[in-house]
């Protein structure tokens, strides 16, 4: 069965609303893209400068132990493009550290190591 | 749910490596049931913003016609050791948004494609998706009560597979069940890394 490409504008109930990228945080757009949904963050308990508001300090609260961008976004229910915004502001101030995983490269999956596929195959079977 | 304590946070430490499994197929085939067996956290979703490249490229000043689409992801989180921490995340099921996954699955370490034998062909699009792209993935046959049972083989040639994709069969609603698919797919991936003499990291290193 051959999917059918919407011709239209691509709005739909089922899957949402159409937003341009500039809607988001306040309509900054800037460079988040060495987040990714599961990139691990931490907050290291540096002060922070005065400037952040709230949903910093929100995202702060929640990222106490090492906690996923996803799980962020979702407890806090914002997309995970906001939560990406407000991260990359912390990680510059220095209150919020990432894991040094490689990004990825666009448009490709993973090319793990053998090492890491055994290390996920071996903690796969610890939970069988 | 594996775990009675939902709010376990991952173990401090160094901070460990994040990996993502998406777990694919079509309308209700039982994607979110899969997540929510294995996850260790209650069931959550996210909202990502993606892009969607509508067919409708114009060839006269050759701009892709881009758009942008929010899209609610469920997630389950399985913590494999202090240094990897393993997501799963269910696609959106309508196949006609096919066209969001490819920056779901940007940096994933492989898919399942769950299919419903009553159903087989609501599975076409994700694996038509996957093979082309070249993502490793499984075949997980969701056996609902009631389906008529299937061997694997017969699944196989009806969704057109590959001799080296792996088919298995399994219940979305049994943890087991779903870790079991997941080191299928870690298996397929260590096999065609060695088959297909992607080892350089190793190399390198020897
Ligand atoms: N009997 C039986 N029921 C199942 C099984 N897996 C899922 N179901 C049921 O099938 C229905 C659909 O399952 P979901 O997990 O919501 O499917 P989904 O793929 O997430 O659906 P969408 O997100 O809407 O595409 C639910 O009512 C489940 O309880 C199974 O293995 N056996
Ligand atoms: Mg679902």
């Amino acid at each position: 069965m051959t999917p059918v490409l919407p011709d239209g504008p691509l709005i739909d109930e089922a899957v949402g609303r159409l937003v341009r990228p500039y809607t988001v945080s306040d309509g900054r757009t800037r460079a988040t893209s060495h987040f990714t949904l599961v990139t691990v963050v931490q907050a290291t308990g540096a002060q922070t400068q005065g400037a952040f508001g709230l949903d910093h300090a929100q995202v702060l609260a929640l990222c106490e132990r090492p906690v996923s961008v996803a799980e962020v976004a979702a407890r806090m229910q914002v997309p995970a493009a906001v939560v990406k915004v407000l991260l990359s502001d912390l990680a510059e101030g220095g209150a919020v550290v990432a894991d040094d995983a490689p990004p990825p490269s666009p448009g490709h999956c993973a090319r793990p190591d053998r090492d890491l596929l055994e290390a996920v195959r071996d903690g796969l079977l610890k939970r069988l | 749910m594996a775990s009675s304590n939902d709010c376990d946070p991952l173990p401090a430490g160094v901070l460990p490596v994040g990996i993502k499994v998406l777990i694919a197929g079509g309308f209700g085939v039982g994607k979110t049931t899969f997540v929510n067996a294995l996850s260790e956290i209650e069931p959550l979703s996210t909202e990502e913003i993606l892009t969607a490249v509508s067919a409708a490229t114009d060839r006269l000043d050759g701009v892709e016609n881009k758009a942008t689409t929010t899209v609610a992801l469920d997630f389950g989180r399985i913590t494999l050791s202090p240094s990897h921490v393993l997501y799963l995340f269910g696609t959106p099921g309508q196949e006609r948004f096919w066209f969001m996954w490819d920056e779901l699955s940007e940096g994933a370490l492989g898919a399942v494609v769950l299919a419903d034998t009553r159903r087989m062909e609501h599975s076409f699009a994700a694996v038509d998706f996957f093979e082309r792209r070249g993502i490793p993935f499984v075949v997980a046959v969701n056996e609902f009560d009631g389906a008529h049972r299937y061997r694997a083989e017969e699944v196989r040639t009806a969704l057109d597979l590959t001799q080296e994709v792996p088919v298995v069969l399994c219940d979305a609603r049994v943890q087991s069940a779903g870790i079991r698919v997941l080191l299928e797919l870690i298996q397929h991936l260590l096999t065609t890394r060695s088959s297909h003499g992607s080892d350089t990291d190793q190399l390198l290193r020897a």
